[in-house]
């Protein structure tokens, strides 16, 4: 415990200074959320690359959740989809489920090359398309895997903060 | 004659007539249905008249011999009449359609059922020994008729029986013995000699007697260990009988107590009420917890009556011990709650029996694991049940929370009065209340969640239909005695101090202790909290901005469709409390695992399979009956059917008396 | 009622409603600054709050008005509590509701309320939070009350108002044994009740690992706001409760301005000291199997119970 306590004080604050507020034009829907945006994750068929990349999104060194941003566990509670991958044959039902259990306004986050144009599984016999195909999307991050910067300048888009 | 006599008279002759009724012509079930609850208003009538003041007795040496019969109703009897006549008249109304059935129109039923009402009702009011057994045997046979009435449904009603006939028998003959006892020290068999005569027992013949009555009455009342019949015998009775049995019956098992011990022994050593207190605890730690682990709605439910008797008896032990300390205004203050609690139970349990019996009637099961998604089908019988569940759970606003705050108000007082004797009883029944308090509610949200809520577990339940109306009346009239006891208690509060003989508590919509500082409002605590939702409510409706309610299907991870089967059942539901209570109720888990033939890698099927057995039944019973059986078996070996044999045996038998005769005299 | 006991009635629900979500969101900065994160800031749940009330509201196919109700009995529960229980004056508004029983039974009610409305969904989530919730509240329930009982024995009585009063006339009775065994116990299960680790992670997305989340899988928008604000301020609630069982001192005695405002400042900074100790308290340990939970609220319930003992051999 004494051990902890003495690494947390050595580390201290490991968060980067936040960088300014990225311009481009916010979705009208996210203005309504003021700055509180919960997040449920969806993985439709990524290959896991995005996955660390969010993961690390979260972490301490890029910190998301000081921008309003927070991961929730069930789309009851939360305004936005984080899609990754493409969307399988399989995923495709649930992803479109998972879009109507979230409760109105409610926004989709498309994370990674897959997830925008189907990436280096285009064409594959188990592709059911992107994820534009099946949900509207309203915010496209590009990457393969996206950098975790990138990732919370589009969570940026949404909270505004 | 006054009211108390006039009520008596009428509920005693009301039933005769009713069975006469019954026996001489095909009466229909409905008509018995009607005596049985007027008899029950003619002994609200005579109970409340003697709680009032207006107590009476009669002696009519005639109709039995040896003692006649002899009749008085005071305060403490007049409570427990007018508890019983009010469950009767539930009981009553329900029946009128529920005993609609050919089993329970069998010309036995039918007589039994209102001769079952007018033994109880005479039980409290007798006043002399001859006539309390004679009452309480009309009342252990008739019920015991009535337990058997579906007999056809299975061999587990037979079985069950079987257990009630024996135990209520043995209950019977100890009651019989300590009273034999007292008698013999006394010489007359009335109460009033009896009274004056108690005070001068010797230390060890009292505690002979009381403690002979009391094992009679704890089995009575259902106490652990004595209460093996119990979830037996309740749940496959007919569900007004149950509910006759666990809220009025049992009760007589505390009446029985309070009169031997408190009344004509004269309160007696502080070991008495330690041992009754030690019963009480134990009862209702382990029929609660029994309750919590049990999938079927009705055993449930007499489980749960174990916990509630167990309950009255700290109560009433505490009650003792302060009265054996000479802390008489504390010791009213415990009766006081534990017969609050008393009645208390008694609404709760009808209704809950009642509703139990209505789901029973519609879906042909009690097993709450096939139950669940009865309130789109059956909302009067929800709910009934959700206000007795409430009740039940010592929640606020509920008739429990009232007399279980006030039996910790006892407690709690009680600590630095009693010596060390209290204070080591003293905690450990608080920590036995606390601990019943927290299961029950447990046990409630699981019986209530899992039975009524959620989607159907079964087709049963799928095609299932509200009852009829004079079911539904039976329940709404319990439900609404519910519900007044838990936000009024200070009605029925001068009643019940009458009968506890003692002013503990006052107040109209406060209860206020008098010895002690101590102060509860149910009724501004329920309105409070209406209040509360009302304004939250409120400010809902102006916060929020969009008002429709959009439908959308259940969140099932995006998969699905999700079967009933997924759901959580009461057997799963109490699998977290079983585990946390392993090593009191000692679970049989059996896990069968069938592979394919192709590979010992692929499941086929899991089988799960969980039982919790009663252990202090297993540990005490189960020797006693292998012992018997093993007598049995042995006996048999005497009895080849030969009949020289069995004249050889009367000849020696002659020879024995004979010779025995020469060598005595 | 007296003036004060009104006034506190007044004052102290709408402090807990406003605070609460401010508590929560200061325990978040610390743990963030302790894991060497920013943090979303303080006033973060307030936002989702608000968010939530501009949301649609959503009704479950299948689910009944037990579902529809149970965030409003929470909250209310917790609002009459908040009312009764004297947080910022050591008088009540309804002095015959803040008996510590019934303070007690009425918070169980409201979670009571919740496991139904779990269960009403039919979805094995929610019987499962349910099933957890219930077995925590019949292990809790016991402790609750024996603590309860050690404190009010030597005070007579189980009236709030009284317990505190006596407390503050009495200082020397806030490091007796009895105190101190007691306060350890409360801690223990104020940490379980509220849903804090080891006992609950609230931000778990491990469905299997949730107690309190599983429950409200289901609901969504302007409900979930209810059940989010309910259980922060039964946080509050029940950390006000155990600072001014054990350290009254700076609540209000007489009806004037100052003193209503020490009132407010001291309760105040106790509940944000508590608060900040428990978050802090949290980044240290690990959150406990559900089945090694029974163990530690056993160990709880011996303290009460040695409290209790301590109370009438030590008297
Ligand atoms: S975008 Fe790249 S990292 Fe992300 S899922 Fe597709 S392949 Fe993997």
């Amino acid at each position: 415990m004494l051990s902890l306590w003495r690494k947390i004080r050595r580390t201290g604050r490991v968060a980067e200074s936040a960088p300014p507020l990225p311009d481009g034009e916010r979705p009208e829907r996210a203005v309504v959320l003021g700055g509180s945006v919960q997040i449920r994750h969806v993985d439709a068929g990524s290959c896991n690359g995005c996955e660390v990349e969010i993961g690390s999104a979260f972490g301490p060194v890029y910190d998301g959740e000081r921008y309003g941003a927070r991961l929730v566990a069930s789309p009851r509670h939360a305004d936005a989809l984080l899609v990754t991958g493409v969307v399988t044959r399989n995923m495709a039902e649930p992803l479109r489920r998972t879009f109507d259990a979230v409760p109105a306004p409610k926004l989709v986050v498309a994370v990674g090359d897959c997830a925008r144009d189907c990436g280096v599984f285009a064409g594959a016999y188990g592709v059911a398309g992107a994820v534009r195909d099946i949900v509207p999307v309203d915010v496209e991050i590009p990457g393969c895997p996206p950098r975790p910067e990138a990732i919370v300048e589009g969570l940026r888009k949404l909270t505004g903060r | 004659m006054n009211l108390a006599a006039t009520g008596m008279a009428a509920a005693v002759a009301i039933a005769v007539l009713t069975a006469l009724l019954a026996v001489v012509v095909r009466t229909r079930t409905s008509v018995v249905g009607v005596g049985t609850a007027l008899t029950g208003v003619a002994a609200v009538v005579a109970g409340a008249a003697a709680l009032a003041g207006g107590s009476f007795s009669v002696v009519l040496p005639g109709v039995l011999p040896l003692s006649g019969v002899s009749l008085t109703l005071d305060p403490l009897g007049g409570l427990f009449v007018a508890v019983t006549g009010g469950v009767a008249v539930a009981a009553g109304i329900y029946s009128m359609s529920y005993a609609d059935t050919p089993d329970l129109r069998a010309r036995g039923v039918r007589v039994a059922l209102p001769l079952f009402v007018v033994a109880m009702v005479l039980v409290p009011a007798a006043a002399n020994v001859g006539t309390l057994l004679v009452c309480w045997e009309l009342m252990a046979l008739t019920s015991l008729v009535l337990v058997v009435a579906e007999h056809r449904r299975g061999p587990q009603v037979a079985s069950a029986g079987r257990w009630y006939a024996v135990m209520t028998h043995l209950g019977f003959v100890s009651v019989l013995i300590g009273l034999m006892l007292f008698v013999a020290h006394t010489g007359d068999d009335s109460f009033a000699a009896m009274r004056e005569a108690g005070r001068h027992l010797s230390p060890a013949v009292a505690g002979v007697v009381f403690v002979a009555t009391l094992v009679g009455f704890a089995s009575k009342a259902g106490i652990v260990p004595l209460h093996a019949w119990l979830p037996r015998a309740h749940p496959e009775a007919p569900s007004h009988v149950s509910a006759l049995m666990s809220a009025a019956m049992v009760n007589l098992g505390v009446y029985g107590l309070v009169r031997v011990g408190v009344d004509l022994l004269g309160g007696g050593a502080a070991w008495w009420w330690l041992l009754v207190l030690a019963l009480g605890a134990v009862s209702a730690v382990y029929g609660i917890l029994q309750a919590a682990m049990s999938s079927d709605l009705k055993r449930l439910l007499g489980q749960s009556t174990t916990e509630n008797m167990g309950l009255v008896l700290i109560g009433v032990g505490a009650a003792g011990l302060f009265a054996s300390s000479g802390d008489r205004a504390l010791a009213a203050l415990a009766l006081t709650a534990a017969l609050v609690h008393v009645v208390g139970h008694a609404a709760f349990k009808t209704v809950l029996f009642l509703a139990a019996g209505s789901v029973l009637h519609a879906t042909g099961s009690r097993d709450l694991d096939a139950l669940g998604g009865l309130r789109p089908v059956m909302p009067v019988t929800t709910a009934a049940f959700g206000v007795g569940a409430l009740a039940a759970s010592a929640l606020p606003p509920g008739t429990a929370f009232v007399s279980e705050w006030l039996l910790l108000q006892a407690l709690i007082h009680g600590l630095p009065a009693g010596g060390v004797a209290a204070a080591i009883a003293m905690p450990v029944a608080v920590a036995a209340v606390a601990l019943t308090a927290g299961l029950a509610v447990a046990t409630f949200v699981k019986a209530f969640g899992v039975g009524f809520l959620a989607k159907p577990r079964s087709e049963a339940v799928a095609g299932a239909h509200e009852s009829p109306f004079t079911m539904l009346a039976a329940m709404g009239i319990a439900a609404v005695v519910c519900v007044v006891l838990a936000l009024w208690p200070a009605g029925i509060l001068p009643a019940v101090q009458a009968a506890a003989g003692g002013v503990a508590v006052s107040g109209d919509v406060t209860l206020r202790l008098n010895q002690a500082t101590g102060a509860l409002s149910p009724l501004l605590l329920t309105l409070g909290l209406v209040a509360a939702v009302a304004v939250v409510a409120a400010v809902m409706r102006a916060a929020v901005a969009r008002r429709v309610r959009r439908e959308a299907r259940l969140w099932d991870c995006g998969g699905g469709p999700m079967s009933a089967r997924m759901e959580y059942t009461a057997t799963s539901f109490a699998e977290p409390l079983q585990r946390v209570f392993d090593d009191v109720v000692q679970p049989e888990l059996d896990v069968d695992v069938s592979h394919h033939e192709e590979s010992r890698y692929l499941v086929q099927a899991v089988e799960y399979r969980r039982k919790v057995p009663d252990r202090i039944e297993r540990r005490l019973y189960q020797p006693v009956l292998s012992v018997i059986t093993a007598w049995g078996r042995a006996g048999r070996g005497l009895a080849p059917g030969s009949v020289h044999r069995y004249l050889g045996y009367g000849f020696y038998a002659v020879c024995g008396v004979l010779l025995l005769l020469a060598v005595t005299r | 009622m007296s003036a004060l006991g009104v006034i506190g009635g007044v004052v102290q629900p709408v402090l807990i409603v406003a605070g609460s979500p401010l508590l929560v969101g200061l325990m978040r900065q610390v743990r963030a600054r302790l894991e060497g994160r920013a943090g979303a800031g303080v006033g973060q749940p307030w936002r989702d709050l608000r968010k939530l009330l501009r949301k649609e509201r959503i009704a479950p196919r299948g689910t009944s008005e037990v579902f529809r109700f149970a965030p409003l009995v929470l909250v209310a529960t917790t609002l009459v509590v908040a009312v009764v229980v004297p947080f910022v004056a050591t008088e009540s508004a309804l002095d015959p509701v803040a008996d510590l029983f019934a303070v007690v039974a009425l918070l169980a009610l409201g979670a009571v309320a919740l496991a139904l409305a779990g269960l009403d969904t039919g979805t094995a989530f929610g019987g499962m939070g349910a099933s957890r919730e219930m077995t925590i509240l019949a292990l809790v329930e016991p402790t609750l009350l024996v603590a309860i009982f050690a404190l009010s024995v030597r005070v007579g009585s189980t009236n709030l108002g009284a317990i505190v009063s006596s407390t503050l006339h009495d200082p020397a009775r806030v490091i007796s044994p009895v105190s101190l065994l007691a306060a350890v116990a409360l801690i223990v299960v104020i940490v379980a009740e509220t849903g804090r680790i080891p006992v609950d992670n609230p931000s778990t997305h491990l469905e299997l690992t949730m107690v309190h989340e599983a429950m409200v899988l289901e609901h969504a928008g302007p409900d979930l706001a209810l059940v989010e604000l309910a259980s922060a301020m039964r946080l509050s609630v029940f950390l006000g409760l155990l600072a001014n069982l054990f350290v009254p001192w700076g609540i209000a005695t007489e009806a004037t301005p100052l003193a209503l405002l020490i009132g407010v400042l001291a309760l105040v900074v106790k509940v944000g000291v508590l608060g900040g100790l428990l978050a802090a308290g949290e980044v240290f340990v690990a959150k406990l199997r559900l089945f090694r939970v029974p163990e530690l609220l056993a160990g709880s319930f011996l303290l009460a119970l040695l409290a209790v003992a301590a109370s009438f051999f030590l008297a």
